[in-house]
């Protein structure tokens, strides 16, 4: 089977409706068609990898620890738009260390999340074989 | 070209599904191959047998219905998606033990890895949602 | 050729045309439907950006869309090009891929 570029790009905040959650079962199944995926947090997608959000009291299902998994799902490319972090007065630090297992270098962990400036996203949409928007 | 069509929203709500019908219908005018149209999120409310829309409106389900007939289009619902919304098929509704199932005729039930699928099948992949 | 960028969206609404003109390359298209249409309307607080845009993209408005929500073709910005759902399906062939600012 032939091998495409599939980037999901998250727009939207988590919790306040399904869409991250549900983007998230889509990339947990993707891992599995063996194709290159590349994530992409911008606006406020980029709430969804926040550390610390606790849904207790919501009673609904707290799936933020499952990003920190995804790099045992073989997805290491995770791209975070700096513009949209800066608009909300974030930085990489209020970001959930994601990071995966480099089997080219010795399994020596590495960071997945790369902040990329608006030149260095567009690049990467271009890229793309299959653009799928949650 | 084959093309995969994924719709995000629910039927009468937002107009993604509406867009979504039209731009199969066109696709298939023009002669192209429609791959799989994959329902996922409320989209999956499109599936539903039971919807009785107003007799001077469209009826989405319906439609969906009759352009898989007429042009053998295979028309998915995400199973996680589906359950949690409560759109079963048959087989479903008596695995969940549940008094009746309400799936359009035309319309199945699969999983996520359809959705890839398409994507890997498909020449283009149109999403449309809110 | 390069990406579809697809805005369904209101500028007044949403930030969606906004992140789509910081994020779209030169050689991409842009096609406003559903609420995306009021980006092409001139003499508005949008128009100015989408003016701009023209210089390095071709924008296309889907007439339906326009019509249904009674904007007359006289409104919109010059150089916007109205198309039907056939020229909505061209346009996808036309381009590698298609990005939906949802």
């Amino acid at each position: 089977m032939a091998t495409k570029k599939f980037l999901y790009v998250n727009r939207k905040a988590p919790h306040g409706s399904i869409y991250a959650l549900e983007s998230l079962e889509v990339v947990l199944i993707a891992a599995a068609f063996e194709q290159d995926v590349s994530l992409a947090f911008v606006d406020d997608g980029v709430y969804q990898l926040l550390q610390n959000q606790d849904t207790g009291k919501l009673g609904s299902k707290n799936f933020s620890p499952t990003y920190k998994a995804l790099g045992d799902y073989d997805v290491s490319k995770i791209y975070v738009d700096q513009e949209s972090l800066e608009q909300r007065g974030l930085n990489k630090q209020d970001l959930m260390p994601l990071v995966y297992e480099d089997e080219d270098d010795d399994w020596a962990e590495k960071d997945s999340i790369h902040v990329v400036s608006s030149t260095e996203l567009a690049e990467i949409i271009e890229q793309q074989d299959v653009i799928l928007n949650f | 070209m084959k093309f995969g069509i994924l719709v995000n929203e629910g039927p009468y709500t937002h107009q993604a599904s509406d867009s979504a019908y039209h731009f199969t219908a066109a696709a298939l005018r023009a002669g192209h191959e429609i791959v799989r149209v994959f329902f996922y999120h409320d989209g999956v409310n499109n599936g539903t047998r039971l919807s009785v829309p107003p007799q001077d409106d469209r009826n989405i389900s319906e439609r969906w219905s009759a352009l898989a007939e007429a042009h053998e289009v295979e028309l998915i619902l995400c199973v996680a998606a589906a359950q949690r919304r409560g759109l079963l098929d048959g087989d479903e509704a008596k695995l969940a033990g549940k008094d009746s199932d309400n799936m359009a005729p035309g319309f199945q039930i699969s999983g996520l890895g359809q959705l890839i699928d398409a994507g890997i099948q498909a020449d283009r992949l149109i999403v449309f949602g809110d | 050729m390069s990406v579809l960028h697809i805005v369904n969206k209101s500028p007044y609404d949403r930030n969606s045309l906004h992140t789509c003109l910081r994020l779209a390359q030169p050689d991409s298209a842009i096609l406003l439907i559903e609420d995306g249409i009021y980006a092409s309307i001139k003499n508005a607080a949008a128009s100015e950006s989408v003016q701009q845009a023209l210089n390095s993209h071709q924008i296309y408005a889907l007439q339906p869309d326009l019509e249904a929500r009674g904007i007359d073709p006289e409104r919109m910005i010059a150089g916007i090009s109205l198309i039907d759902y056939d020229g909505f399906v061209k346009l996808t062939t036309d381009y590698d891929k298609s990005q939906s600012w949802l």
